[in-house]
């Protein structure tokens, strides 16, 4: 495994910073441009969620490199609020903020794989893996 | 006490400058000034120098520090440079000062350091409030201009006006496109509205919200809005997210849709070289007659 980079989320303009940084290492995996915009859409959003609900937290992306598959794996960390029926959230259309809530059911679509672990008043972890074809 | 030092350090400026440059010529290799030609390093180095000792000279100088911290500025050197500078200076004036003297109590000691102190203190907080201070400068001039350029509305044809929108679209910019996008179709009068967002490099769904929302106020008021620039990878991004847009017509290209906004409007594109060809071919006629 490569070393992990990580951008820290806590204004609205380090969103872009993380969906940047997310959208040169798919590059440089070599994903074509439609999966680059969909990492870097991904990144967006998990970034957003971050800024909007914890207000603070980090999002790490990790070249995954081995003889079986390639691939880039973001993690979002925060220590926010949790979120209370996990698959309530990953229902379409269901938003606490006014949005579309199309946010992590979305994430879930446009990577191969998606993992969510929350707990009230603890925090939010959020994996996800896109593998290069 | 502070007078008798300061006359010290000013009649010896030659051997602690000669310290300082060593000093400072020694923090050269390995940091961030490695790439920075050894002359002007040397120069800069000269000109910081005197100026500390102008400053000490005579307290309350503070046009010598003013173009000091302007040409770091200029320089692009960062702020460290300076704040380094200060502190090898304070070291090696100190140390100085107590190799002078054969007193070595306590008192003495506190004696000399207070007065360095308070001779490069007021100096460290200047250099850094200038320097700072263009910083934020600059920063907010250039939040000036991206606010200028940031949502444009340009009326092409009589009813019809197009919005193009480049680069991240945040909170701030998304009301400020709201704005100016209903003031503008009531003001021009537009029946058409084209949103051309070519230059997003990502439509997440904050973006497509508040895109959506844009263009339901735009049917409010009695427009049509249509959202041209889909690149395929943002099409293939949009139905991932289940974003629905099935609500206002799309169009791939800017051209595309302004074709379909001429359409809206009850006109069409006609070649004028057809007529010219028919003129010219009636001119033929009549010379053949």
């Amino acid at each position: 495994m490569e070393p992990q980079s990580c951008v820290n989320i806590h204004k609205e303009w380090d969103i872009v910073g993380a969906r940047q940084l997310g959208r040169e290492m798919a590059k440089k995996l070599g994903f074509g441009t439609v999966d680059q915009a969909r990492i870097a859409t991904a990144v967006s959003e998990l970034a957003r969620n971050i800024y909007l609900y914890a207000e603070k937290g980090q999002i790490c992306f990790e070249i995954i490199d081995n003889i079986e598959h390639r691939g880039l794996c973001m993690t979002a960390v925060d220590s926010g609020p949790g979120i209370s029926d996990i698959s309530q959230a990953m229902q379409d259309g269901y938003t606490t903020s006014g949005g579309l809530g199309a946010g992590l059911p979305g994430v879930k679509r446009l990577m191969d794989e998606f993992d969510i672990n929350s707990e009230i008043g603890e925090g939010t972890r959020i994996k996800a893996i896109k593998w290069v074809r | 006490m502070d007078s008798k030092f300061k006359q010290l350090v000013i009649d010896n400026s030659d051997s602690i400058v000669q310290k300082w440059m060593e000093e400072i010529g020694s923090l050269k290799s390995g940091n961030y000034t490695a790439t920075i030609s050894d002359e002007l390093y040397e120069g800069t180095n000269r000109e910081f120098v005197n100026v500390i000792f102008t400053s000490i000279r005579n307290q309350g100088s503070t046009k010598a520090v003013e173009d000091f911290s302007e040409k770091i500025i200029n320089l692009g050197w960062p702020l460290s440079y300076i704040t380094d500078g200060l502190q090898v200076f304070r070291r090696v004036s100190t140390e100085y000062l107590l190799t002078q003297s054969d007193e070595m109590d306590s008192t003495y000691f506190s004696n000399v350091l207070t007065s360095v102190d308070n001779w490069v203190e007021p100096l460290i907080r200047e250099l850094v409030n200038e320097y700072s201070g263009s910083w934020e400068h600059i920063l907010s001039l250039q939040r000036v201009a991206l606010q200028e350029l940031s949502a444009p509305l340009i009326p092409v044809m009589e009813g019809i006006t197009i919005m193009p929108l480049i680069g991240t679209i945040d909170t701030e910019r998304a009301k400020l496109i709201m704005e100016n996008l209903l003031e503008g179709a009531i003001k021009h009068n537009s029946e058409v509205v084209l949103i051309d967002i070519t230059g997003v490099p990502v439509v997440d769904t904050m973006v497509a919200h508040h895109i959506i929302q844009a263009a339901e106020a735009v049917r409010l008021i009695g427009s049509t809005c249509i959202l041209v620039g889909i690149r395929p990878e943002i099409a293939q991004t949009i139905v991932n997210l289940g974003i629905d847009l099935s609500n206002f017509p799309t169009k791939s290209s800017l051209k595309k849709g302004f074709t379909k906004a001429l359409e809206i409007t009850g006109r069409h594109v006609v070649d004028i070289e057809v007529k010219e060809n028919n003129i010219e071919q009636l001119i033929k006629s009549i010379q053949g007659e």
